[in-house]
Formats: structure tokens, sequence, C-alpha cells
């Protein structure tokens, strides 16, 4: 009896979404792998679960994540202080100024600079020029009355922060408090003095 | 409380920490038109916080106060969320302006927490991945059309026309002559009557022709005023 007979047949599929993986530098969402391997979809997510039980933190040093949309490749968490001597990290010390603007842009894209400063009640250019280089977000279209530039966060900062999608952020009410609430805590505090 | 809230404030119209003036202004209680701004950023000053946050904190609330304040006083005609902007509607605005920005402040610190989560997650970065070149294949081609394109391109182009930018000089030479020649007749002449009939190159060049004989010192020009009739003698 031939060895390939004995072969679970999504197997050799999963070998192609493994090359593919391999050699691709952003995340492939279950589509373009299923265009890539003219395959349908239903089976592209059985061999993604199949590659899933095999690269997984533990097992094996690559580790296959769903982030950013779709599906990638990243290093064990074991192995980052040896990565840490090899590489640089993709992204680290944002400043305050470009955390918020960063999570203006995330929570409210498409959204423009002034958009940004009147949130922040100060210019945005400089932390937007930042954020731009290290490719957190991009430009997307302009805006339709004043013809300003607008800006989205891009699948590298989903996959920078371990996002399968900017669904993943957690609500705004639940972060803060809302405008009633300030407003009752100032209320509050006045209260208290009288 | 922050720093910012607890300031203490000692002005004409208030007394007290600036969370309760702002609490105050919120409720209407107390007139904003009284409450000289100024005042709040010297006790902030004199206060000598460092802390960047701090200060962010003040800027952002009391930029919000001064907007607040100026449009008090400029009844609002312009925009449209200000229009017609009652005391507790704007109170409302500043508040939901400060929310808003505490939301995404929060925001911020959640990524700022997601970020050093995930400082242990390494993953390989490059460019954009070139996708195969499709083929573009060309509509089919009428040998006849690049023919047609080729005749085209085969043809002599007419000789651009100079019509436009032939432009006749007379000779400086002719007006020196003319010149001379008046003069020895009359010893005098107004230099505007006597070009007077000519075009405007004419007399372009006969003013320069005055020039050439002035320099020479066969002339002396006189003027009463700027832009006044020239007149020209003979040098004594």
């Amino acid at each position: 009896m031939s060895l390939r007979l004995l072969e679970n047949p999504v197997d050799r599929l999963a070998r192609t979404i493994e090359a593919l993986l391999v050699i691709a530098p952003t995340a492939l969402s279950v589509e373009e792998l299923a265009a890539a391997t003219e395959d349908d979809s239903e089976r592209v997510e059985t061999a993604l679960g199949l590659l899933a039980s095999r690269y997984r933190e533990g097992r094996s040093g690559i580790v296959l994540e769903h982030v950013a949309g779709g599906y990638a490749f990243r290093a064990a968490r074991e192995a980052s202080e040896a990565c840490a001597r090899l590489v640089e990290r993709p992204v680290r010390g944002l400043s305050q100024a470009a955390l918020e603007t960063l999570a203006i842009v995330a929570y409210l894209g498409p959204v423009s600079r002034p958009e940004i400063a009147k949130i922040r009640g100060v210019a945005a250019d400089s932390a937007v020029a930042g954020l731009l280089e290290r490719g957190l977000i991009a430009e997307a279209g302009r805006d339709k009355e004043g013809g300003a530039v607008r800006y989205q966060a891009t699948p590298l900062f989903e996959r920078v922060f371990g996002l399968t999608g900017l669904s993943e952020l957690p609500r705004l009410d639940d972060l803060a408090e809302g405008a009633e609430g300030l407003r009752e805590r100032l209320e509050e505090v006045a209260g208290r003095r009288a | 409380m922050s720093a910012v809230a607890e300031l203490p404030l000692d002005l004409d119209a208030f007394e007290g920490p600036f969370d309760l003036l702002l609490t105050l202004v919120l409720k209407e209680e107390l007139e904003l038109a009284d409450v000289a701004i100024v005042e709040i950023v010297l006790a902030f000053l004199e206060s000598h916080h460092e802390d960047l946050e701090v200060n962010g904190e003040f800027l952002v609330l009391v930029a919000a106060l001064l907007e607040l304040k100026a449009r008090a006083l400029f009844p609002a005609e312009d925009e449209v969320p200000f229009d017609d902007l009652d005391p507790d509607d704007a109170a409302g605005e500043l508040a939901e302006r400060l929310a808003q920005y505490r939301r995404f402040r929060a925001a911020a610190g959640w990524l700022e927490e997601r970020l050093e989560g995930e400082a242990d997650r390494y993953f390989r970065l490059g460019p954009a991945p070139l996708a195969p070149i499709p083929e573009r294949p060309l509509a089919p081609q009428e040998p006849q059309a690049l023919a047609g394109a080729l005749r085209a391109l085969a043809l002599e182009p007419p000789a651009p026309s100079l019509r436009h930018i032939t432009l006749t000089f007379p000779p400086v030479a002719l007006f020196l002559e003319r010149f001379r020649a008046v003069l020895r007749k009359r010893g005098r002449f107004v230099f505007d009557k006597e070009v007077d009939a000519l075009t405007r190159v004419e007399q372009a060049v006969a003013f320069l022709a005055l020039l050439e004989l002035r320099k020479a010192d066969e002339i002396a020009i006189g003027q009463t005023a700027p832009f006044e009739e020239i007149t020209v003698w003979r040098a004594a």
C-alpha cells in the first residue's frame, strides 16, 4: 500500500497553504488563500485548522495566528528573547501624542487631521507624520467637503497590536465615562464642596 | 483628583479650586464673561507643574473655556453646531468634548498596554508582495490604422508663421541725422512734438538717439517736471 493512500486529502492543501504563508510578508485572508490554491474557502479553513494544531505555542517555534483579517506565521513567544537579540521590534516606544492619535484613527478612521486636532485640542501634524512613517496608519482618500486627506489604521497596525481586526478594539464606552458621567462627577465634586 | 482639578484659584469673580469653577460654569451659576481666563493661566504658571500630562490637561480645559467664552462674547451667526447655542447646550458641548477626549485618552492607554503585552510577538515584516503581472492582451489591431498613423507622421509639417514676432527697428543713425538737422535749423526743439507722429517703436529709437547725442555732448536736455515735455537745445 503506498503512502499516498494513507494521506488525509486536506494534507496536500495544508502543505500548499504552509508554503504560501512562508513567502507572504503580510497576513493572508481565507479568500486570498482560496484564490492562490484554486480551492474552496471551506477546505482552506479546514486545512488552516490542521496547520493551527501543528503550529502552536509549545509544540513549534513557528506559530500560526489569526491576525489582521487573515492568517500569518510568527515566532513562538518562548523564542522572543532570542528574536530580540536578532531583530528590532517593529514598533516600540510610541509617545502619548502618537498613541492618542493612533487611537482616534483606529476608532474613527477614515478621519482627517483637523478632526483629530479637534478631539485632542492640539495640532496632530507631527504625530500623524510619525505614524505614517511607521506604517501604522495610511492615507484613505480625501474629505468630501474640505478636501483634507483622511487616514485609517493599516493591517500592520492590527498585526503589531495582535488584533484580528478593528472590531476587536474594546468599546470606547467601556474604557471611559461619557459626557454624562463627567458632568455628574463634576457636579458631585461641586456638591461635596458646597 | 488631578493636579489641574485641584489648582487653587483666587480671581475677582471666584475663589476656589479649578474643578469647582468648571462646575459652576457648567451649571451657569457663574458668568464666564466675569472670569478673567488670563488669571487662571497665571495661577497655573505659578504652580510650576512640569508634568507634560498635567500641562496637556490644563491646556485642553483652558482652550475649551476660551472657546466657550469667545462664543458667548460674539453671538453665534456662523457655524451650525453653535448657531443657537444656549448656555445649557454650550455646557453640554464642553462636557461632551472633554468626555470624548477622555475616551480616546483611555483608548490610547489600552493600546499602550496591548503593545506592551504583545512585546514578545515577533513576526517577519516585508514590503507588500508583488502580485504576478497580469497579461494584458491587445485588442485586435488593423494594419490600415497603423499605416494611417505612420502616414500622418511622415508628412512635412507646415512652416511655423513668424509674422507675429517681426518687429522692425529704424536705425538710430536716422534720428541722429534728423535731430542734428533740426538743431542746425532751429537751435532747439521739443522732443515730444518732434516724435508725435511716429510709432511707438520709432519713438523708442528716437529717444535712444537723443541719449546718444547727449552722451556726445552735442545737446543739452531740459524738463520742468517728470512726464513734462522734454526740451532739447544745442550744447553751448
